[in-house]
């Protein structure tokens, strides 16, 4: 709030160079977090409480100032303010929660053009949207590239049941009257759940009228494309979901 | 009609609580006049009007909506006026209609922390003409029950290195006791009563004892004056012993003991405190030298049964380290305690009810994996023990985490946490309402839940169990079996504790789910 009311008031304050911000260390940052935040985020930010922190973009902070500034005041009313933080301290929790997230530009082998249209030919954008176009069935991938590293796309596509991303659990149901139904698992409490069996089409059914819910753990809801998409083809399809990194 | 609305509204303002309405609470099982209905520590309804057979038939009469989100408080309902509170505010409503007869609040400081845990309120307390609610930034505040303005307004402690009010203040012959939080933060905790009538502190229980004081050898040089031990849930009182029964919290800092070698008394423990002196009258300690912040803050229910073919007066706690356990309500000693949930740290009690703690369950730099996780198997909501059945009702988590130990450096107001935990996946943990034996712990039937809770539990005369989920599902059990009987959507996490009572004579429950709380009937 503070900052808008002076930027607002002092616009010309911004043709001048600034006073310098603190550098961040990340190891310190590090120390910092584990014995201030972790209580909420995890040990290694992975989540608790509080939402996990390996991401390459925040919600609430769009850049590391809005990062600072966040872990600063808080966020009424879940998240304490860091107030006992100097600025050099958190400069440093900014730096160690930004390295969590994002994803090196790392130089990735491969012609991205040609990676698009493997991905127009094999029928990816049948479950998957990249900037509005295509499926919400799968994971959105507009800025996967700054999320997944090369390593982690190729493993996603040859043997994408190595790492389901949260929220993609596939479960299989057997009713009471015996019919199986497989699908991704949209949401589920104690008395009742809700699975998705294609784009279009989800069921929800209450627990007591089912038999069993099995969770298919180690199973993905994406088929393996190991050897149908091979060689210079799969390069190529890396190298294009790699270069997906948002607006920026 | 008009002649009887006006008796109506007559009776509400003429409406006074004291203390011995309280003490016989049973005979109004239409109010809910103390945090847990009795001083027992019950959360147990003597209405009986909703059933196994008709509960299914139970709808939602009115809701109202909090301006602040996680609503934990537990009402309290006086002669058709209902009593509700959020962070630094308190609300009067008529039970009738769910509209506000007052309202009060106020804000928090710009500076105020919490450090550790949310920013929250669990409920009022309400005494003679007068309501008692408790602030984030530690003022015990005492408001006119018919208008919600300010009588006095007490600092029980200072918030800027950490302290907290979030407990619903507890009221007992003319004093209404209070607790801290901020165990997270290196506070030296305590246990206060304040003068009913002027705010004034009339006793104060440290839970770190001092130099000269018994206990005070449990801890190593200066540890005992960041050495934590807060007291943030409400305790119960047994009025013919005149004993205040109040659970301490974990030791600081929490998961790094190396600076404190020794019990740590009085964390994780019960005292047991004279109601006139706040004078030690017993203790028991349930985690001697916690290093994975299982607080004993918990609801004690307080029953009499027979043990070994004598009538003895008990207290039942259901711990946030697994366990469960009676004990001697009058002297402390431990009747019977085993555990209630998966615990991979102790091999069990031995015949003093000490733990016979595993070794390398303690955190390490590395990490190490024990059950349960740093919030425990129960935590803050409340339990509920049934007269009628004699079973304890427990919400339960399962769930266990990895344990990291971390240099700890005391700073004012900061975390003095000396580490954290890594928990497991969501898919990987669970919950369970649990009914327990009262007087031995063991298990009589539980009901799963799909993620750890954190709602408590209420029981009544009708035969039914209710409690809510994480995912918002309100919900009733059958008291004897734990058959799920009925449940309701209704749109918001439940961390909180349902009650009972009566509009116009008919039994309705009541329960918060995120910042709405519902009111549902026949």
């Amino acid at each position: 709030m503070r900052s808008i009311f002076c930027s607002l008031l002092f616009p010309l304050a911004f043709a001048q160079p600034p006073d310098p911000l603190p550098v961040g260390d990340p190891v310190l940052g590090q120390r910092l977090f584990e014995s201030q935040c972790a209580v909420c985020h995890g040990q290694t930010g992975t989540g608790g409480r509080g939402p996990n922190l390996h991401r390459a973009k925040f919600d609430h902070a769009a850049n590391d100032a809005a990062l600072r500034e966040l872990i600063g005041n808080g966020l009424p009313p879940e998240m304490p303010g860091a107030w006992q933080l100097n600025p050099r301290e958190l400069a440093s929790v900014a730096a160690y929660v930004t390295s969590l997230g994002s994803i090196p530009v790392e130089p990735v082998p491969g012609n991205a053009q040609h990676g698009r249209q493997i991905y127009r030919t094999k029928g990816c954008a049948g479950c998957h949207m990249i900037s509005g176009d295509g499926s919400g069935f799968g994971p959105e991938l507009t800025t996967i590239g700054a999320r997944r590293s090369a390593a982690h796309l190729r493993e996603s596509i040859v043997a994408p049941e190595a790492s389901v991303p949260d929220g993609f659990m596939l479960v299989e149901i057997v009713t009471s009257s015996g019919a199986t139904v497989r699908g991704v698992r949209l949401n589920e409490d104690t008395f009742s759940i809700q699975i998705k069996v294609q784009k279009n089409t989800f069921y929800s059914f209450r627990k007591s009228e089912l038999k069993t819910i099995r969770k298919l753990r180690g199973k993905s809801p994406m088929p393996s494309y190991q050897g149908a998409i091979a060689g210079d083809d799969l390069t190529d399809l890396i190298a294009y979901l790699a270069a997906l990194r948002g607006k920026s | 009609m008009k002649t009887s609305a006006l008796l109506l509204f007559s009776f509400s303002l003429s409406a006074q609580v004291p203390y011995d309405r309280i003490v016989n609470a049973d005979r109004e099982p239409g109010n809910w006049l103390t945090y847990s209905r009795n001083y027992l520590g019950h959360r147990y309804s003597p209405l009986d009007q909703i059933t196994p057979a008709n509960v299914a038939g139970i709808k939602v009469k009115w809701a109202y909506q909090f301006p602040d989100r996680r609503i934990e408080t537990s009402p309290i309902v006086v002669d058709n006026v209902m009593y509700v509170t959020g962070p630094n505010s308190a609300a009067a409503l008529d039970t009738r209609t769910g509209r506000r007869l007052w309202n009060w609040r106020r804000s928090v400081p710009s500076d105020y922390q919490s450090i550790g845990f949310g920013r929250v309120n669990r409920g009022a307390a309400i005494l003679d003409d007068t309501v008692y609610v408790a602030t984030l930034d530690c003022d015990l505040v005492a408001l006119d029950m018919h208008s919600g303005l300010e009588r006095w307004s007490t600092k029980v402690c200072d918030y800027k290195p950490g302290y907290s009010l979030t407990m619903a203040p507890l009221a007992i012959r003319g004093k209404i006791v209070v607790g801290v939080s901020g165990g997270e933060a290196g506070v030296r905790g305590f246990i206060d009563a304040y003068d009913a009538k002027t705010g004034k502190q009339a006793w104060r229980f440290w839970t770190i004892p001092g130099p000269g004081e018994p206990g005070h050898d449990t801890w190593k040089s200066d540890a005992w004056q960041t050495g934590g031990g807060s007291t943030w849930v409400t305790g119960s009182y047994d009025p013919q012993l005149n004993i205040v029964y109040w659970g301490i919290g974990n030791p600081g800092p929490d998961w790094n003991g190396d600076d404190r070698p020794g019990d740590n008394l009085y964390t994780c423990s019960l005292v047991a405190l004279d109601g006139d002196t706040g004078k030690l009258r017993w203790h028991f300690q349930f985690t001697p030298h916690d290093t994975h912040d299982w607080d004993s803050t918990h609801v004690p229910m307080l029953f009499d049964a027979n043990v070994r073919g004598k009538k003895r007066k008990l207290v039942g706690i259901a711990n946030r380290n697994a366990f469960y356990y009676a004990l001697d309500r009058e002297s402390g000693e431990f009747i019977a305690g085993r555990p209630y949930a998966k615990q991979t740290w102790a091999k069990g009690l031995d015949d003093s009810g000490r733990p016979m703690v595993i070794p390398q369950t303690d955190p390490s730099e590395k990490g190490e994996l024990v059950w349960p996780n740093l919030n425990g198997a129960t935590v803050w909501f409340s339990p509920s023990y049934s007269p009628q059945t004699g079973l304890v009702y427990v919400s339960t988590r399962e769930t266990g985490a990895t344990y990291y130990k971390r240099e700890a450096a005391y700073k004012p107001g900061t975390f003095f946490a000396g580490g954290g935990q890594q928990e497991l996946p969501d898919d990987d943990v669970w919950g369970a309402v649990r009914a327990l034996d009262a007087t031995t712990g063991k298990m009589a039937w539980e009901f799963k839940l799909q993620s750890p809770p954190w709602a408590g539990v209420l029981s009544t005369a009708g035969g039914l169990v209710f409690s809510g989920t994480n995912e918002g599902n309100f919900f009733a059990l059958d008291a004897k079996t734990g058959k799920s009987l009925w449940d309701l959507q209704l749109g918001g996490a439940i961390a909180a504790n349902p009650i009972s009572f009566t509009i116009a004579g008919r039994q309705h429950i009541a329960i918060a789910a995120d910042r709405v709380l519902y009111v549902l009937g026949l």
